[in-house]
C-alpha cells in the first residue's frame, strides 16, 4: 500500500512538473537559460545599464570596447551596452504582444475550424491561406505601411502575419482529438457541443500550441529585427536590436562591434528560443508522457 | 404501450459519392422494462448504428432515412427519439439513456482526474448538486461496480488506471444518473477473458439491483448466452432472427444463427478445427434484393433468388427470415 502510495506520488511529480522534466534535458537548460539572461537583461535594464541610450558622447564615438564602454560605442558615441540591454526589452515586448495577439486570435479560429466542419471552415481556412500566401516579411511591412510606424503598430503587424500558424496547428490537433472515443463519450453523457470545446478539446490541444507560441516567439523578434533594420520598425532612437545593424551598416569595416553585438544578441535569442521549442515539444508530447 | 423503447422500421443511410447507400433496413425491436436485448452479427452489419442512432450520435454522412423509435422518458413521457430536438435530446443522454462503449482506454479524457470526468456527469443533469453530494454520488456508483481504494481512484488519471478498471469506471459513469436504459456496444470486447467475466457478472447485478433494461451489443453468442432474455440476430443491414435466448439456443431457425452458435468453441470438441461460416458479410451498402445469406449459406437453392424473405414468427415469439421456413417475400 505505501509502495503504490509512493510510487503514484513520485509519477504524479514527474508528470505535473514540466519545468522539472524541461530542465533535465540538456538542450531545454541550455535554451532557458538563454532566455533567462535576455529576460533579466530586460527587466533590470535600468540598473545594468551605464548610460542612457540616448545619452551622446560626441568625444567617444566609434570606441572599440573598453572598461567604459563594454561593447564600445557607435558613429554618435552612444554606448551599445547600454543600448543592447533595453533593446532587449523592446525585442521581447514585441515578440509577447504579437505572439499573444496572434497565438489568441489563432486558437479561437482553429478550435472553430477544427470542430465545426463546412463553411466555417472553408471561410476560415482561406483567409488563412490567403495570409500564408504572402512571405510574412512583406505583409508585415505591408501592414505598417497603412497603419504607420510606431511600436504599436509593429506588434499588430507581426501578430496579424503570425495567426495562420496557430489556426493550422490548433486545428489540426483538434481535429484529430475530435475523432477520439472521450469525445463521442462526452456527448453521449449529454455535454453540449460548446461544453465539449472548452472542456476537452481546448485543454488537450494546447501542448501543441504551445510548443507553437515558443517557435513563433523567435520568430516574431527576428521580424521586429527585420523590420526595425529596413527602417520600418521601431523609430529611432529608442534602440532596437534591428535598427542597431541598420545604422552598423557604414562603420563595419570602421568598428565592428557595431555589428557583432547586436547580431550575437540576435543570434542568443533566437537559438534559445527554438532550443526552448524543441525541448518542449519532448516534453510536452503526450505519447512520451507515461 | 408496456416496452421501454419500441424501434419501428429504422432505416439509416449514409451519402458515398453523393449517392444515397443505405446501411440499416427495416429494423423493428422492442425492449421490456428490466430487460436485456442482445444483438448480435459479424462487424459491419448494423449493430452500432442502431444504438448510436437512437442517441442521435449518428456521425456525418450518416443518417436516420425513416422509421420511430418510442422511448418513454421518465421525464418526458412518450417521446420518439429520432424525431427529438437536440436540447431534449441532451436532456436525456446520460441520463435517461446512458451508453457504454467498446474502448474503455480511450473513452476518457487523458489529462482529467477520474473524478472530474465522473462529476462532469453529474453536473450536466444535476447542475444545483453541492460539491460534497457529487462526491458522495462517485464514492457510491464506484461501490457498485466493485472498485477497491476509491479515493486513490479518484484521485488518478485514466493512464494510472488498468482496462478493466476503465471499463468499470465507465460503467459507473453510465449508471450515475440512474438511466432507465442502458446500451452497451461491445462492452467486454477490449478486455481480456477473465476480465470479461467479472464485468458480465457485475452487469447481470446491476440490472436486477437498478431494474435497468439493457440493450447488449456484441459479436460473440457466449456473452449473449450469460446476459440477454432475448436476442436480435443481425445481419447485413437487417434482422434475421429474433427469439428469447433459449429459444434461440436451442432452435435456431436460421443458418446464419445455426453457424454462429457452431462457431463457438466448446471444450469437449478437442482436436477439432474450429468451425467458421464460409465467406465474409457483404459490404455495408450493397445490401442485395434477395436473400442476404445466399452467398454463404449451405442450404441455398436457385429459388433463394426469388426476393428477400420476410421476417415471419415461425413458432410462438420467434421470428425468423429464410424461405426454408416461410415462403413469404417482401415488398
Amino acid at each position: 500500500m505505501s509502495d503504490i502510495k509512493r510510487i503514484t506520488k513520485k509519477r504524479k511529480f514527474r508528470k505535473d512538473n514540466t519545468l522539472y522534466l524541461l530542465l533535465r534535458d540538456p538542450l531545454g537548460r541550455a535554451g532557458f537559460m538563454g532566455i533567462a539572461l535576455i529576460v533579466l537583461l530586460a527587466i533590470f535594464a535600468p540598473y545594468i545599464s551605464n548610460f542612457d541610450v540616448a545619452e551622446i558622447h560626441s568625444k567617444d564615438r566609434l570606441q572599440a570596447p573598453n572598461s567604459t564602454y563594454w561593447f564600445g560605442t557607435d558613429n554618435f558615441g552612444r554606448d551599445i551596452f547600454s543600448r543592447i540591454v533595453y533593446g532587449a526589452r523592446v525585442s521581447l515586448i514585441v515578440g509577447i504582444v504579437s505572439v499573444s495577439i496572434a497565438a489568441g486570435i489563432g486558437f479561437i479560429l482553429g478550435i472553430i475550424s477544427g470542430y465545426f466542419e463546412g463553411r466555417i471552415e472553408t471561410t476560415i481556412m482561406m483567409v488563412m491561406d490567403v495570409l500564408f500566401a504572402f512571405p510574412s516579411i512583406l505583409l508585415a511591412l505591408l501592414i505598417v505601411a497603412v497603419l504607420g510606424t510606431s511600436i504599436v503598430n509593429t506588434m499588430i503587424a507581426i501578430g496579424i502575419v503570425n495567426i495562420p500558424v496557430f489556426t493550422r496547428t490548433v486545428r489540426a490537433s483538434v481535429k484529430s482529438i475530435k475523432s477520439l472515443d472521450f469525445v463521442a463519450d462526452a456527448k453521449s453523457i449529454g455535454l453540449k457541443d460548446r461544453d465539449i470545446l472548452i472542456r476537452h478539446i481546448a485543454p488537450n490541444s494546447l501542448a501543441s500550441f504551445i510548443v507553437q507560441a515558443t517557435l513563433a516567439l523567435s520568430s516574431a523578434i527576428l521580424t521586429e529585427a527585420t523590420m526595425s533594420f529596413l527602417g520600418l520598425g521601431i523609430r529611432p532612437p529608442e534602440p532596437s536590436w534591428g535598427s542597431m545593424l541598420s545604422e552598423s551598416r557604414a562603420f563595419m569595416e570602421l568598428a565592428p562591434w557595431m555589428v557583432i553585438f547586436p547580431a550575437l544578441f540576435i543570434i542568443l535569442t533566437i537559438l534559445s528560443f527554438n532550443i526552448l521549442g524543441d525541448a518542449l515539444r519532448d516534453v510536452l508530447d503526450p505519447k512520451l508522457k507515461l | 404501450m408496456q416496452n421501454l423503447l419500441e424501434i419501428k422500421d429504422l432505416k439509416i443511410k449514409t451519402l458515398r459519392n453523393k449517392e444515397e447507400v443505405m446501411l440499416l433496413d427495416k429494423v423493428n425491436l422492442n425492449i421490456a422494462p428490466g430487460q436485456c436485448l442482445g444483438i448480435v452479427g459479424e462487424s459491419g452489419c448494423g449493430k452500432s448504428i442502431t444504438a448510436n442512432s437512437l442517441l442521435k450520435l449518428l456521425p456525418y454522412p450518416l443518417s436516420v432515412s425513416s422509421g420511430n423509435a418510442m422511448f418513454k422518458s421518465p421525464s418526458l413521457g412518450m417521446v420518439d427519439l429520432l424525431n427529438l430536438e437536440e436540447n431534449a435530446m441532451r436532456g436525456i443522454r446520460g441520463k435517461e439513456i446512458a451508453m457504454i462503449f467498446q474502448e474503455p482506454m480511450t473513452s476518457l479524457d487523458p489529462i482529467f482526474t477520474i473524478e472530474r470526468q465522473m462529476k462532469e456527469a453529474l453536473e450536466f443533469h444535476h447542475p444545483h448538486m453541492p460539491e460534497n453530494e457529487k462526491h458522495e454520488r462517485c464514492v457510491e456508483v464506484l461501490k457498485q461496480v466493485n472498485i477497491p481504494r476509491i479515493e486513490q481512484t479518484l484521485a488518478s488519471y485514466p493512464h494510472q488506471l488498468s482496462g478493466g478498471q476503465l471499463q468499470r469506471i465507465m460503467i459507473a459513469i453510465a449508471l450515475i444518473n440512474t438511466p432507465a436504459l442502458l446500451i452497451a456496444d461491445e462492452p467486454t470486447t477490449a478486455l481480456d477473458v477473465t476480465i470479461q467475466a467479472q464485468i458480465l457478472e457485475l452487469m447481470n447485478n446491476l440490472k436486477h439491483e437498478q431494474n435497468a433494461s439493457v440493450m447488449f451489443i456484441t459479436h460473440d453468442l457466449g456473452v449473449i448466452a450469460e446476459t440477454s432474455e432475448q436476442v436480435a440476430v443481425f445481419y447485413s443491414g437487417h434482422i434475421v432472427e429474433e427469439a428469447s435466448a433459449e429459444e434461440l439456443f436451442y432452435r435456431p431457425a436460421h443458418p446464419y444463427t445455426e453457424g454462429l452458435i457452431r462457431s463457438i468453441s466448446s471444450l469437449n470438441e478437442k482436436g477439432n478445427q474450429l468451425y467458421s461460416i464460409p465467406g465474409n458479410v457483404p459490404p455495408g451498402g450493397e445490401l442485395k434484393s434477395y436473400c442476404r445469406f445466399y452467398d454463404r449459406c449451405k442450404y441455398a437453392e436457385d429459388s433463394c433468388k426469388r426476393g428477400l424473405p420476410m421476417l415471419v414468427e415461425v413458432a410462438p415469439k420467434h421470428y425468423c427470415r429464410c424461405f426454408r421456413h416461410s415462403m413469404e417475400v417482401e415488398v
